[in-house]
């Protein structure tokens, strides 16, 4: 527009009057969604539903329920073998996973070959074999693990045999809870393998530059410039694997272990022939676990997410609930 | 010539990606407190060749001396041999780097950006490096946004932010690759203050740049490269206002061409703003 153009001259005039006021807030009618109300109501009525069926059939026999998830043995079960397993699990699996992932991208053809044989040999392996296989390696060691390896190898070389450099009973290791977390670790290292490679690969390359250019060795940059911000990429799914681990738990039994959850709730079931309440004691503790495990995710996103792009919260559930049913103001 | 080295001294410098010669025997000498603009066209080598300096890249051919020590490699019985990690970090350490996109830990506060090295890598205590960070902060006029998140700062904010983590490490040496061009317009004026401000303090520094106002008044020298070679250098007032090479001659023009749209739109800009 000329800006020599008259004073009077700007645009379509307001409604006339001198004292039309100037448009103020906005107060309009909300879009309307018929259908929100139609799906609001077909979901209401499978609730009603499936609360009639919990509360009024008797196979559940709630009052059993809450007395299997008590007991002990159940309890012990959940400690040892689905939470301490599923931790121990995660640590190897992520402790590795960093290394492998680390060996993966690095320019030794030798150590990133490995990594990759690693990954595809574990990978290949179901879980539920791999346990069972964990469960019979003592046969490879009949006579112990050499704490020191090449150890015992050593001292016949030099004929010194009377030596005999301490061993374990391979038994010990590899069967119990033990052999299960190595198991369910070696296992999971694989696939931390990949989580970590993608959240390394996802940093800008600037960054490890700007490190190497302030003096930090490759290790350094990696350690404390790209590892924490590539943690913001690797959190979300190793709660994925996190809580898809504490379910893998109940594989344990191959193994065999059976301090563990699953199998000491279903063997109450086969004594007192309650096998349909047990199994809905096993998924409320499930239900249990994986809620925690949710918590501690969305603490740890929140942490490893600081000063990346606004820190302004999510707006709430009850918000975006309102302004669904179109009532929001 | 004297037999003191100049700062750096880099002499036939070789580098290729892929096959594909970037630079093609470049030689450069700076003097202590000398401050030098590199210009020349993109694509011709001037990122390359201060990545070279620091050893982001490695060099095929040629040599480059920092203060006297020989970058990357170890002179032994007649033969080079390179250096291991460790030691190639502890010569970069020497060298502040500054880069187009500024590069700040963006998981890190401003004053913990400026605090990283020289308490994880010079050792230095925590407590000493956060007051000499603060100063550096001060310095760079942000005293005030040390608990800021770079992507709370503006792009002049963060750049001048960058400047002071580079400083923190004391280098002999500071390489700027085209600091200002990431910025809005009106945020390259406080960048260059700061630049300004340190080449008056004596500071080597080897800068990148298509600024012509902050070549001609703070450089002592400008060298233009092209094509992986320099084309020709000397101080900003010959081969800025009377370039002797066509090739000069013809970047220089389309320099001020651009730089006049720029001002225009600037101004156009804040005149609008102003409405
Ligand atoms: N990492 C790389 N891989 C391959 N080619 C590169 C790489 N870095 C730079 N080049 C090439 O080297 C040439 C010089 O680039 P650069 O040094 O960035 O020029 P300038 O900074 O002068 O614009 C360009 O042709 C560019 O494509
Ligand atoms: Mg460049």
């Amino acid at each position: 527009m000329s800006s020599a153009a008259a004073p009077e001259d700007t645009g379509p005039t307001p409604p006339s009057g001198a004292q039309a006021e100037r448009p103020g807030t906005i107060d309009a009618v909300p879009v309307r969604h018929p259908w929100r109300w139609v799906t609001i109501a077909v979901i209401l009525a499978l609730i009603f539903l499936l609360v009639r069926l919990l509360l009024t059939n008797d196979a559940f026999n709630w009052s059993f329920v809450w007395q299997a998830m008590v007991q002990s043995p159940v309890l012990n079960g959940l400690m040892l073998g689905t939470l301490l397993g599923t931790v121990g699990a995660m640590v190897i699996g992520i402790t590795f996973g960093i290394a492998l992932a680390v060996m993966r991208l690095s320019d030794n053809p030798v150590l990133s070959g490995v990594a990759w044989i690693y990954t595809w040999f574990f990978r290949a392996i179901p879980r539920l074999v791999l346990l069972t296989i964990m469960g019979a390696l003592g046969v490879l060691f009949p006579d112990g693990l050499n704490l020191i390896p090449f150890g015992n190898d050593l001292a016949h070389l030099f004929g010194a045999d009377h030596l005999g450099f301490a061993t374990i009973d391979a038994n010990r290791v590899f069967v119990g809870v033990l052999g299960g977390i190595i198991g369910l670790g070696l296992s999971e290292a694989a696939y931390m393998a990949e989580i970590a490679r993608a959240g390394i690969l996802s940093v800008d390359p600037g960054q490890r530059e700007a490190a190497c250019a302030l003096g930090m060795s490759n290790g350094k940059a990696m350690r404390r410039i790209v590892l924490p911000q590539a943690m913001r990429v690797i959190v979300p799914p190793t709660g994925n694997e996190t809580i898809a681990m504490t379910k893998d738990t109940s594989l344990l039994i191959a193994i065999p272990v059976t301090t563990e959850l699953f199998f000491q709730l279903s063997s109450i079931g086969s004594r007192t022939y309650q096998t349909f309440p047990v199994l809905v004691a096993a998924v409320l503790w499930y239900l249990v676990v994986c809620s925690v495990l949710m918590v501690v995710q969305s603490r740890l996103e929140a942490y490893f997410g600081r000063g990346f792009g606004t820190s302004a919260p999510d707006e709430g559930f009850r918000t975006r609930m309102l302004s669904m049913i179109g009532g929001s103001k | 010539m004297s037999d003191v080295m100049p700062l750096v001294h880099a002499v036939n410098v070789h580098k290729s990606f892929y096959g594909v010669e970037v630079l093609k025997g470049i030689d450069i000498d700076v003097a202590a407190g000398e401050v030098i603009c590199l210009l020349g066209p993109s694509g011709s080598g001037k990122t390359t060749f201060l990545r070279c300096i620091n050893q982001l890249e490695t060099i095929q051919g040629g040599r480059i001396w920092i203060d006297g020590e020989l970058a990357g490699y170890e002179e032994k019985g007649g033969r080079l041999h390179r250096l291991n990690d460790k030691r190639i970090a502890a010569q970069r350490r020497e060298i502040g780097m500054v880069f187009q996109r500024f590069n700040l830990f963006p998981h890190k506060t401003a004053l913990a950006n400026i605090m990283e090295a020289p308490v994880h890598v010079a050792g230095t205590g925590k407590a000493e490096a956060e007051k000499r960070g603060r100063e550096l902060l001060e310095r760079v006029g942000l005293g005030e946004r040390c608990d800021a998140y770079p992507a709370q700062l503006s792009g002049g904010q963060q750049q001048r932010v960058a400047i002071a983590r580079a400083l923190a490490m004391d280098p002999k040496l500071m390489l700027f690759d085209e600091p200002t061009s990431a910025l809005d317009p009106e945020l390259v004026g406080e960048v260059l203050a700061v630049m300004r401000e340190l080449a008056a303090a004596g500071m080597t520094m080897i800068v990148v740049t298509h600024e012509m106002g902050f070549a001609r008044e703070v450089a002592d020298r400008v060298v233009f490269m092209d094509g992986g070679v320099v084309v020709e250098q000397g101080p900003p007032e010959d081969v800025i206002n009377n370039p002797q090479h066509e090739r000069t001659q013809a970047f220089l023009s389309r320099i001020k061409e651009e730089t006049e749209e720029h001002a225009a739109a600037l101004k156009e800009r804040v005149a609008a703003e102003e409405l």
